[in-house]
């Protein structure tokens, strides 16, 4: 890995973490990123804010007097509910998840790899507390806190409370406080569609009529087989894993301006980089060129591959 | 060698397995959207079966197959179903059962060091203020806010001082109000005092010498004009559990602070998560405690003014407390 391809490859996967399942097998899964991680939280915000509004409205329509004592209990249990238990619930009924972070697709998982326990969750929301209630008190009404502060005793105390709240912003793993304390992070819900392979694709496709060949005049290419064309051992020894992973996401997409011209480009290049040439008076099918080249040249991959040799890319030396 | 023809090694691999992964994809997808429940029994057999499947096939893809697509596919299938499998399911009943007869007291003992320093703090506090009151008691001014004393200073008449301990004029409607004020706040200096542990617990350890500060001078002044037994039978049936409730809290923060600051054997992340979580499960408690005592505060010391009955509500939740946090959860399985 010391390619400079692989530095693209490393910056790509900057945000994967590995996580060993209590199974012994390493998942790979994606951080939640910082932006999406405020905005779950600013939808969750949002609709704590606006239940407070609703139950006060509900609270004046219902009790004619909302003065009155039992009014008000009901209504200041359900406000300190409601804000210091709000995530911690959600969080405990649907396993990690909150209203926000489901608009996000982001959901806690425990960093260890083990179940997402309650005391966790239980955990990680009482850190708010010096998150978002002090630092937020601190900014806006010092002198409730503290009566008499000093100015810079004041901008000390600011710059600490700015420091718990943006601790997201400082370190690689975008752990806020009650994740640090809960052992807890927040991932992207993984989502990925199993799509056909390309294999199967080759292997379906319906007639066998290659550049306009008949059935007789292919079987006779030396370039040709029935099944398309073949490739000799050196013609395979030029990519590795990486090559062949890139060319796997090209044949994938299914993209249709620009896709006669980018398959004949593709190609060429392949076959000049390979040496491979068509046999005389041949008109190469470009499309099913690559189809070809990709299953022979995974096909050899996969089998170095069991007797442990991975070749990770073109730099890497020839096995 | 190589020929494209043969049929890989991957592929037939892929279609030996695919309508497993196809399946168990299936059920993630209606967990995720709607819960366990609206799975059969056999579906719900079936799932970890088709999970662990699905690791091994994980395992075999990574290192036979080179097809990108199929092995991140599997890699999200398995991480989906993981989720789903070890995602936080207990049910709630079973949780809470798990929680206040298990984890909660032991949760506390595991703690005995931090609530020694953290009640330490508190009867240092106390100490200093009540030796200070005594013998000038213009320090209770210093001691306790204003907007809190709520005339109850030196300069008040003794009987003033009297009457706020037996003052039982309020309606049903405002005692429930005080009980949801008295809970909500204390609740709030509860958790804050756990949370601030994360800053190496200095303002944890200030927040007790503080509230020992205030109860000090306020012992010192119903000392001084003799009422000192009938503040302890005013302050003591709600204050054995909330004094308690914040000490513990303040145990939660000192117990926070110190995985933050001595991490042992483990690293320090690992172990500021282990130390959080037990120190956590207190502070919930603790949470509880105080909406008890509120209850207490508010409502029953409001209403009733008999001494003795006061006294026999200490030694209760006294006896009550020590038993709990002593002998509840001892043995039985570990978790």
């Amino acid at each position: 890995m010391n390619s400079p391809l692989s530095l693209g490859r490393e910056k790509a996967s900057k945000l994967r973490r590995p996580l060993l399942t209590p199974e012994g097998v390493k998942l790979n899964l994606e951080l939640a990123h910082r932006g999406d991680r405020a905005g779950a939280f600013a939808v969750d915000s949002a609709i704590i804010g606006l239940a407070l509004v609703l139950m006060s409205l509900l609270g004046s329509l219902i009790w004619s007097d909302p003065d009155a004592g039992y009014a008000r209990t009901v209504m200041q249990l359900f406000f300190f509910l409601l804000l210091n238990f709000y995530f911690m619930l959600f969080e405990l009924k649907w396993s990690g998840v909150t209203p926000g972070k489901r608009v996000f697709g982001m959901r806690v998982i425990d960093r260890g790899g083990g179940q997402l326990t309650a005391d966790a969750i239980v955990v990680r929301n009482f850190m708010r507390q010096v998150e978002v209630f002090i630092p937020l008190s601190v900014i806006l009404a010092p002198e409730m806190l503290w009566p008499g502060a000093t100015g810079w005793a004041k901008a000390v105390a600011i710059l600490w409370a700015l420091g718990c709240m943006l601790l997201p912003l400082f370190n690689k793993d975008h752990l806020r406080i009650g994740d640090l304390v809960a052992g807890t992070t927040v991932v992207l819900s993984p989502k990925t569609v199993l799509m056909p392979d390309l294999e199967a694709t080759r292997q379906v496709r319906g007639s066998y009529n290659i550049g306009g060949m008949t059935p007789a005049q292919q079987e006779a290419s030396p370039a040709t087989n029935k099944k398309g064309y073949i490739f000799a051992a050196e013609h395979l020894s030029h990519y590795g894993v990486y090559e062949l992973q890139v060319l796997e996401d090209f044949l994938r997409k299914d993209e249709e301006i620009g896709r006669y011209e980018a398959v004949e480009t593709i190609s060429g290049k392949i076959q000049r980089k390979i040496g491979w040439k068509p046999p005389a008076g041949h008109k190469v099918n470009h499309s099913r060129f690559l189809q070809d080249f990709y299953s022979a040249q995974r096909a050899l991959l996969e089998e170095k591959m069991l007797f442990g040799k991975k070749r990770e890319d073109k730099f890497s030396p020839k096995q | 060698m190589s020929q494209a023809s043969s049929t890989l090694r991957s592929y037939a691999f892929r279609s030996e397995r695919e309508p497993h992964w196809l399946e168990l994809e299936e059920l993630v997808e209606r967990v995720s959207k709607k819960g366990v429940s609206v799975l059969s029994a056999s579906e719900l057999a079936r799932l970890p079966v088709l999970y662990r499947s699905a690791l091994s096939s994980l395992s075999v893809a990574r290192s036979i197959s080179l097809d990108k697509n199929l092995v991140e596919y599997l890699e999200s299938l398995c991480a989906r179903s993981y989720l789903c499998v070890y995602g936080n399911k207990r049910h709630l009943r079973e949780a809470l059962s798990s929680f206040f007869v298990i984890s909660l007291p032991r949760a506390v003992r595991e703690l005995k060091w931090p609530l020694l320093i953290s009640a330490g703090c508190m009867l240092l506090g106390l100490i200093t203020a009540y030796l200070l009151v005594s013998q000038d008691s213009d320090f209770f001014y210093t001691f306790v806010p204003n907007e809190y004393a709520g005339g109850r200073t030196p300069a008040a008449s003794t009987e003033f001082l009297r009457s706020a301990l037996y003052d039982n004029d309020h309606d049903a409607s405002h005692l429930s109000e005080f009980a949801g004020f008295l809970f909500s706040h204390n609740a709030r200096i509860g958790m804050m005092a756990f949370a601030l542990g994360f800053v190496f617990g200095i303002p944890v350890i200030y927040l007790m010498f503080t509230n020992g500060l205030t109860l000090g001078a306020f012992l010192a002044l119903y000392g001084d004009r003799d009422l000192g037994l009938e503040l302890w039978a005013w302050l003591l049936p709600h204050g054995v559990t909330e004094l308690f409730a914040v000490i513990l809290c303040g145990a939660g923060g000192l117990a926070l602070a110190n995985a933050l600051v001595f991490p042992g054997r483990h690293r320090r992340l690992q172990n500021l998560a282990i130390g959080g979580r037990v120190a956590g499960t207190a502070v919930l408690g603790a949470v509880i405690m105080l909406f008890i005592a509120g209850l207490i505060e508010g409502v029953f010391r409001q209403t009733v003014t008999s001494v003795p009955w006061r006294w026999a509500v200490v030694a209760a939740t006294s006896t009550f407390w020590l038993y709990y946090f002593v002998w509840v959860g001892r043995g039985g399985q570990h978790e």
